[in-house]
């Protein structure tokens, strides 16, 4: 089917997430506003105004009523969805680049980058249920990785903290006590920056994009590195399909190169990989600057890609496509 | 570990177990051999510690002057200040750096002197330029390096037979040709890495057969017949080859090689450096070394500058174009050439001197080239006078410099020459000045060299104003394609010499109009051409079929820079090199256009085929062999068949193992989710987790919500009367 483009932002786009129906879908760009789209038609329902520089990532409450955002201000903001009031905003002294919700969404992680002497961290903050109590301590608060942490998560049951970025190392933090319990090997692992990570549906399993040009698949409780799915450009987004044994990535030389090079050699994109035989199905192009985010509608039916240029296309997958053989 | 005990320590020690150190001979103490139980020997630190001593400089820019004149003490000055005149002028002579020994009784001079010059490279010049220089009748200069004076001294008064090595049976250099599956070899090059595969067509991948790092510090090169291949290295080069590792087989020692050569026959290997003056008025100076490649000998060595080895006319300043010398003769390497101002300079390789001893004049020759197959020259003279004395071809016969054909041009701009692969037929492209001489139009002029007189027949192209792009002979046939036009799609046309009845003539096979192409690739074997698009195409490629006159297939290698044919023309590898970018590597396709595989490889430097020498089949049995074709196939097709069952074999069981795998992880992974569903629920506070299973049991309820907008309160006045 034709794709739907969503003209919203001005700048890149930067993280996509879908609610958990399906129905919603949260966009972040570098522009300051958070916006909230209907994730069939592509309607644009409304934005959340109040960051005040890039917007690196949101996440959303089970319910969805809740929308948290990460942006390079300085703070991460809480949301209401409905409304688009915001509720909260915890103040750090340096950007925020990842917020991810726990399940039961009574924690939230943060990531920092390093800025002006700061180190990056990873911190816990507990969200109250009312908003009039929330407080801005931190639960836990972990240093210790070199260079920007690009994506932290939360491993099964809220037990551990995944975490990636410049450095090239994955590694699995205890959320109780902050020790560092696993880390990936530098040998099998990723060889450069990892730009994106991904967790499946229920959190078994989780895939890391690299600018090494590959994506990788993990076991989250383990940490053993179980497929590679290799590109011919550096990864800024990854994505699986809760559906098929379909994963998605997508990228595209660095952004600076974009305007030197034609479209077709820029190579943007997303590209769809066998998650277990690695091979490769199909392309879907589009866009005219690298894809930084991409997302599974949580139906598997429909995706969408952010990019550089700023557009965000909704495509719903054609019926050919769940009868692909391998 | 070793604990210094002091000799008092040593004798209570010795008291206590009741030896008397006096009747101990300590000498006869030995540690066995290699081991010193962690003792270090006193002498050993020193030698590990006492680093070689290191000279500030060797001698190497000391020469030793002979055959001076023997003087007194009073001539000494003026000696001195002939011998430093003579000197300065080829180099900077160090201060202090003359030295005239004088004996000690008589006070005369000995005859000799030592001059100490800035660089070696000077003393190495002086050493050149000065040895036999005459100083008067009786005094003529012998001078050598200092450092040869010692080598010189140490070569032994008495001869020893030299010691004859056993003979040793060298490796089988054409081991590749044996191949069961007679796949074709190539290299790569890309990054730090140089790598020789097997294309493996049938599998659809390529089979790794050597691969080292480092191994070249400029490109690599096959030998013409495929036998080695040549590396090149700051000291020289270098040729690898053998059965299945390439082990070095000879070394060609060139300081700061450029570029080498190997002549057709694989006989000789030409290796050039050049020197970059600096001082600017100094003259650009090169060394050209010519190798025997089996043994490894310097068969002879050329010096120069820089103008020696070109024209001076249209050359201009660029200076040489590689390869300085071709090689003529056909494949027993008879010949050597190369051109200087008004002579091409013929050597034989039997004596590696000019032939007749001296150069074949000609009079402001701008260019030449060998005949593929025979002795023969085809010589370019351009106008003269301003038109008073025409342009010229000419074919010359080696040895005897006979001139077997001559053509006069008028009004030439340029010529070039394209010889066929078997010397049958030369192509000269003649550029002449229209009338206005403003413009350029391009005709051509065809030799057959092997008819009785050699016939030039002239051709031009339907619109004559048309500019050729490309020309290219089908590779052992009798066509040629041209791409000609000035527009931005030029049309490709087909020629054939063989047309016509009895008389032979050129005649156009056919016009493809406005093709994306700007360039030609004939298959080795002919037929097949590859009109490719390179540059501002983009990598547009199209597969024709000449002998059908159709397109095969059309196919696109974005950005592609290079094009190569397999040897046996069964293959096609397009690639990307590094002057791009992005999109390096290379794809191999079949003959016919289909794309077999794509290799991605950052920093990708070369491709290239490994050649194969000439078929050993006669004309004729290759004929039977391409009428029964049919009979010969079967075979292959079926071991195709074969080879393709085998591999789906093998993909469904490494598929199944895959896929197993990947059960056994997510009926685990299902296994813990299903013991967590209890503490995530709880962690959602009871609320139902998980989504499968009641995913799409929830229920739309129409909820009616009311919300009080506005709440306000209003007098309404009624009229109770009524």
């Amino acid at each position: 089917m034709r794709p739907i483009l969503m003209k919203g932002h001005e700048r890149p786009l930067t993280f996509l997430k879908y609610n958990r129906e399906g129905d919603l879908l949260f966009s972040c760009a570098k522009d300051h506003t958070p916006t909230v789209w209907f994730a069939d038609d592509g309607q644009r329902l409304g934005t959340y105004r109040g960051h005040n520089g890039a917007v690196w990532c949101c996440d959303v409450s089970r319910d969805s009523t809740r929308l948290i955002t990460g942006s390079a201000d300085q703070t991460v903001k809480l949301w209401d969805v409905q409304t688009g009031t915001q509720l909260y905003s915890f103040n750090f002294n340096s950007p925020a680049r990842s917020v991810d919700f726990s399940i039961g969404d009574k924690l939230v992680v943060i990531t920092t980058d390093p800025f002006m002497g700061n180190p990056s961290t990873i911190q816990v903050k507990s969200i109250a249920p009312h908003p009039s109590d929330q407080t801005s301590d931190s639960v836990l608060t972990i240093k210790g990785p070199q260079g920007r942490i690009n994506r932290s998560v939360w491993g099964p049951l809220n037990k551990t903290i995944i975490s990636a970025g410049e450095d090239s190392v994955i590694r699995i933090w205890d959320s109780e006590t902050g020790q560092l319990l696993k880390e990936s090997d530098k040998e099998s692992g990723h060889q450069k920056t990892i730009s994106s990570l991904c967790m499946s549906a229920d959190k078994s399993h989780f895939l890391t994009g690299s600018g090494d040009k590959s994506a990788k698949l993990w076991d989250s409780r383990t940490l053993t590195l179980l497929k590679t799915y290799v590109m011919d450009r550096p990864v800024n987004a990854c994505a699986i399909s809760p559906l098929l044994d379909h994963v998605v990535i997508g990228g595209g030389q660095d952004a600076v190169n974009v305007t030197m090079t034609d479209r077709r050699a820029g190579k943007f994109e997303a590209k769809f990989y066998h998650k277990i035989l690695q091979d490769e199905i199909g392309g879907v192009k589009g866009h005219f600057g690298p894809i930084n985010a991409l997302a599974f509608n949580p139906d598997g039916r429909s995706f969408s890609s952010g990019g550089e240029d700023g557009y965000v296309r909704l495509h719903h997958f054609d019926p050919e496509y769940f009868s692909i053989r391998m | 570990m070793t604990t210094v005990l002091t000799m008092a320590e040593i004798e209570s020690k010795a008291s206590s177990l009741g030896i008397d150190l006096s009747t101990i001979d300590f000498d006869s103490i030995v540690l066995p051999p290699g081991e010193d139980f962690g003792i270090k020997s006193d002498d050993e630190d020193i030698l590990h510690e006492e680093e070689p001593p290191e000279f500030e400089a060797g001698y190497g820019n000391v020469i030793v002057v002979d055959n001076l004149p023997v003087v007194s003490p009073e001539k000494f000055a003026k000696l001195e200040g002939v011998v430093r005149k003579i000197y300065s002028q080829t180099g900077v002579i160090k201060e202090g750096g003359l030295w005239m020994p004088v004996n000690p009784e008589t006070k005369m001079t000995l005859g000799y002197c030592f001059i100490e010059f800035n660089t070696a490279q000077e003393a190495k010049e002086a050493q050149e330029k000065t040895d036999g220089y005459k100083l008067d009748k009786s005094h003529i200069f012998v001078v050598n390096m200092f450092d040869d004076i010692e080598k010189y001294m140490n070569v032994p008064d008495e001869w020893t037979p030299a010691e004859i090595k056993p003979y040793e049976p060298g490796e089988n250099l054409q081991h590749w040709l044996t191949d069961e599956k007679a796949r074709d070899q190539f290299v790569i090059r890309a990054g730090t890495v140089t790598e020789i595969f097997w294309n493996d067509a049938r599998q659809v991948r390529p089979d790794p057969v050597y691969q080292r790092q480092y191994w070249t510090d400029g490109f690599v090169q096959w030998s013409p017949l495929g036998t080695y291949l040549a590396t090149v290295h700051r000291q020289g080069a270098a040729v690898w080859g053998g059965k299945s590792t390439f082990n070095r087989i000879h070394r060609f020692p060139h300081n700061q090689v450029k570029h080498i050569d190997f002549s057709p026959g694989e006989r000789y290997l030409v290796t050039y450096s050049s020197q970059e003056p600096s001082n600017p008025r100094d003259t650009h100076r090169i060394l050209l070394n010519i190798f025997d490649l089996r043994t490894g000998k310097l068969m002879r060595d050329f010096k120069g500058s820089v103008d020696d080895f070109t024209t001076g006319g249209t050359g201009g300043l660029s200076g040489i174009s590689w390869p300085i010398f071709k090689w003529g003769g056909g494949k027993e390497d008879k010949y050597f050439a190369r051109i200087g101002k008004n002579a091409i300079y013929v050597y034989e390789t039997d004596t590696f001197i000019l032939v007749d001893k001296k150069s074949y004049k000609v009079d402001n020759v701008v260019d030449f080239s060998w005949s593929p197959t025979d002795p023969i020259i085809s010589l370019f003279v351009p106008e003269l006078g301003g038109g008073n004395q025409p342009a010229r071809v000419s074919l010359v016969q080696m040895p005897g410099k006979e001139e077997l054909r001559q053509k006069n041009l008028f009004s030439v701009s340029d010529c070039k020459m394209y010889w066929q692969s078997n010397g049958e037929y030369l192509a000269v492209k003649v550029d002449r000045y229209t009338k206005t001489k403003k413009s350029t139009y391009t005709g051509f002029e065809l030799f057959r060299i092997k008819e009785r007189d050699i016939p030039i027949e002239v051709l031009e192209l339907d619109n004559k104003n048309d500019k050729i792009i490309a020309f290219a002979w089908e590779p052992k046939g009798h066509r040629f394609a041209v791409i000609h036009g000035d527009g931005p799609r030029p049309d490709v046309s087909f020629y054939s010499m063989k047309t016509g009845g009895i008389t032979n003539r050129v005649s156009k096979l056919t016009t493809l109009k406005a093709k994306q192409a700007n360039a030609l690739y004939w298959s080795p074997s002919g037929r097949y051409i590859i009109l490719a698009g390179l540059k501002g195409f983009n990598g547009q490629l199209e597969f024709y079929n000449v002998d059908e006159l159709e397109t095969m297939s059309t196919g696109e290698h974005f950005m592609c820079t290079d094009i190569e044919w397999d040897p046996t023309g069964r293959y096609v590898a397009t690639a990307v090199t590094s002057v791009h970018e992005m999109e390096n590597g290379f794809h191999i396709w079949s003959f016919n256009g289909k794309l077999l595989y794509r290799i991605p490889k950052d920093h990708f430097f070369q491709f290239q085929w490994r050649p194969r020498p000439p078929s050993l089949l006669s004309p004729e049995k290759e004929e039977e062999i391409s009428r029964n074709l049919r009979k010969y196939s079967k075979k292959y097709e079926v071991e195709d068949q074969d080879v393709s069952l085998a591999l789906s074999e093998q993909d469904r069981k490494k598929r199944r193992a895959i896929q197993e795998e990947w059960e056994t992880w997510t009926t685990r992974w299902k296994q813990y989710y299903e013991e967590e569903r209890d503490i995530r629920m709880q962690l959602r506070d009871g609320e139902p987790s998980d989504d499968e299973g009641n995913q799409e049991e929830y229920e739309a309820k129409e909820v009616e919500a009311e919300e009080f907008l506005d709440v306000r309160e209003e007098i309404v006045n009624f009229d109770q009367e009524q």
